[in-house]
Parts: C-alpha cells; structure tokens; sequence
C-alpha cells in the first residue's frame, strides 16, 4: 500500500478531480461536526436552564 | 422475570445511567476508524481506472447512504415499540434519530451530487435511486416537523411513528430502484450475497468507513437520546439530582458562569 500521489500538490489537485473530491469530503466533515456538537450544547443549555431554577426556587423557599 | 430486561430497557433513567460508561470508548472507536479510513480511501487506495480520483467520493457517500436507510429502520422501529408497548424512551429514541438521519440523507445527497458532476457531467438528474433518497430527505423532514407540530407530546410522538411506518415504504424501493429502473446511478458493488464488483484494496477502505459510520450513528443517537432523555425527564428526582450534581460551583467540568467544557 503506497501514497497514490507525487507530491502534497498533486494530492490537492488530483488530476483535476481534486475540488469535487475536497468539497464532499468538507461539506460532509462540517455536518458531523454539526450532529456531535448539536447535542451536548443542547446537554449544556438544558443543565444551564435547570440549575437556574433550582436556585430561584432555593431562594423563595 | 424474563421479561424485565425488556421493561428495564424502556426506563430512561435505566439507559442514561448505563450508556454513560459506553461514551468515552464510542469516541476513541469512532474517531479512530473515520480518522483510519479517511486517510486510507483519500490517499492510499488506488485510483479508479475509469473515473481517476473523483470516485475517492465513495468512502463518504456509501457509508452516510447505508446510514440514511439503517438510520430510518431504527427510527421506525423505535415508533412501532412506542406505539405497541406505549413505552416512552422509544419515542425519544424516534424522535432523536430523524434529524440524525435527515442530515446523512443529505450528505449523500451532496457527495452524490458533487460525484455526479465530474463523473456524469451533471449535478443533478431524476434518476431513481435520486428520487427515492431524495424522498427520504422529505420523510425525515416531514417525520421532525410532524412530532413538534402538536400541543401534547403524546399525540405529536403517535403521530410522527405513523408517518415513520408509512414511510417504510420507500425503503425496499431505494435498496430495488438500481435494479428495477437502470437509468444512471451504478448498481451496488458490495453484496452481501456472492461476490463484489469492487476490488480488496478499495472494499477495505470502504468497509473500514462503512463501520466508522455505523459507530458514529450509535455515538451520535446516544448523545441525542440522552439530551432528549433529560428535557422529558426535567421533572424527575433523578434528574434534579442530576443538574445539581453536574452544577455544582466546585465541578470544574460544568461552571454556571462562563467556561466552555461540555
């Protein structure tokens, strides 16, 4: 199994294949990201949220 | 007695408690198969004696379709156990899975495009198996809007699993329509029954991707579930306890004011 490029030149370009093949891989990293981050912010709002009414409700106890 | 696995798995205190060990080994699997195989199918595969590098596309478009239709058996599924057993984490398991699936749906939708384009000489053509995954996209999308647009949740939660069974419908037809109308999407090349029509040193990338995905889904409707499993469950002792706990002023991993850890 061998590096199928020249250089890190012809790796970006690949024989001119190189914007389609960098553009998917991109877009489909940046959605990933997207569904593992959405839910623990979601986690940490929520957390958030709750602890502020616990101590509002400790307060007017 | 045999049954109360059964009863124990509809308990989502019972799976938020139980899933949390599996989340720290779930990353370092996921991250390492995607890292892995990226690397691989991007640099290391050999090229494609017809269509050269720009079929380096089906390292992420094979694996995010597979997913898209795995995904919507799971939601489905999980809508049929709702409504059978009237158990709530099914329902959250449902409802956590459709945007999951909606966004697979729609980076196979898009690398399959940008695909297209060097290899067919076109973005977009109303191809069948197009048509039906673009189908899906609107299920998934249909399914999400579906289950907010009622006032009871219950109802909401019913009436998205309906539209989940229905929805199945399509999926035979994605898996059929290389086969049944063979315009211009390739049929598969990996089989599970007789040989494929994809060589070792691309179906072992492939696969590689195929299992990171797979492990990607599970971490990712952990963490969906989870989130969903402590809103519907604001209420509850266990969760109160929760909050309390993860809050504390003197719990670095959770500061109130400022800070960035999750």
């Amino acid at each position: 199994m061998n590096f199928q490029f020249d250089s890190f030149a012809s790796f970006m370009t690949m024989n001119g294949h190189g914007p389609f093949v960098w553009a998917a891989y991109g877009i489909t990293f940046v959605v990933l990201v997207y569904l593992l981050v959405s839910p623990l912010l979601q986690r940490r709002q929520f957390l958030r949220q709750q602890a502020r009414q616990q101590r509002a409700a400790n307060r007017s106890v | 007695m045999a049954w109360q696995w059964f009863h124990r798995l509809g308990s989502p205190r019972w799976f938020y408690e139980k899933t949390q060990a599996w989340l720290p080994w779930l990353t370092v699997i996921t991250l390492t198969l995607l890292i892995v195989g990226t690397v691989w199918g991007l640099a290391f595969a050999p090229v494609d004696a017809k269509q050269g590098n720009s079929y380096r596309i089906i390292y992420i478009h094979v694996p995010a379709a597979f997913l898209a239709l795995a995904g919507y058996y799971i939601m489905a599924i999980s809508g049929a156990i709702g409504l059978i057993w009237k158990m709530k984490l099914p329902y959250m398991v449902m409802k956590s899975a459709a945007p999951i699936g909606a966004a697979l749906t729609f980076i196979s939708l898009v690398t399959g495009s940008i695909w297209g384009k060097p290899t067919w000489g076109t973005w977009w053509e109303w191809d069948a198996r197009i048509t039906s995954m673009l189908i899906l996209f609107f299920l998934y999308l249909g399914i999400m809007a579906l289950q907010q647009a009622f006032h009871s949740r219950d109802t909401g939660d019913k009436a998205g699993a309906i539209l989940a069974l229905v929805g199945t419908v399509n999926i035979p037809i994605i898996y059929k329509s290389v086969d049944w109308w063979y315009t211009l999407h390739q049929p598969a090349s990996i089989k599970f029954v007789g040989e494929s029509t994809i060589h070792a040193s691309m179906l072992y990338p492939l696969l590689t991707m195929v299992i990171a995905f797979y492990c990607f889904y599970a971490l990712v409707l952990l963490l969906y579930t989870r989130a969903e499993i402590l809103r519907r469950e604001s209420r509850t002792q266990w969760v109160n306890d929760l909050v309390a706990q993860a809050t504390r002023p003197d719990n670095k991993d959770m500061p109130i004011k400022g800070g960035s850890a999750v």
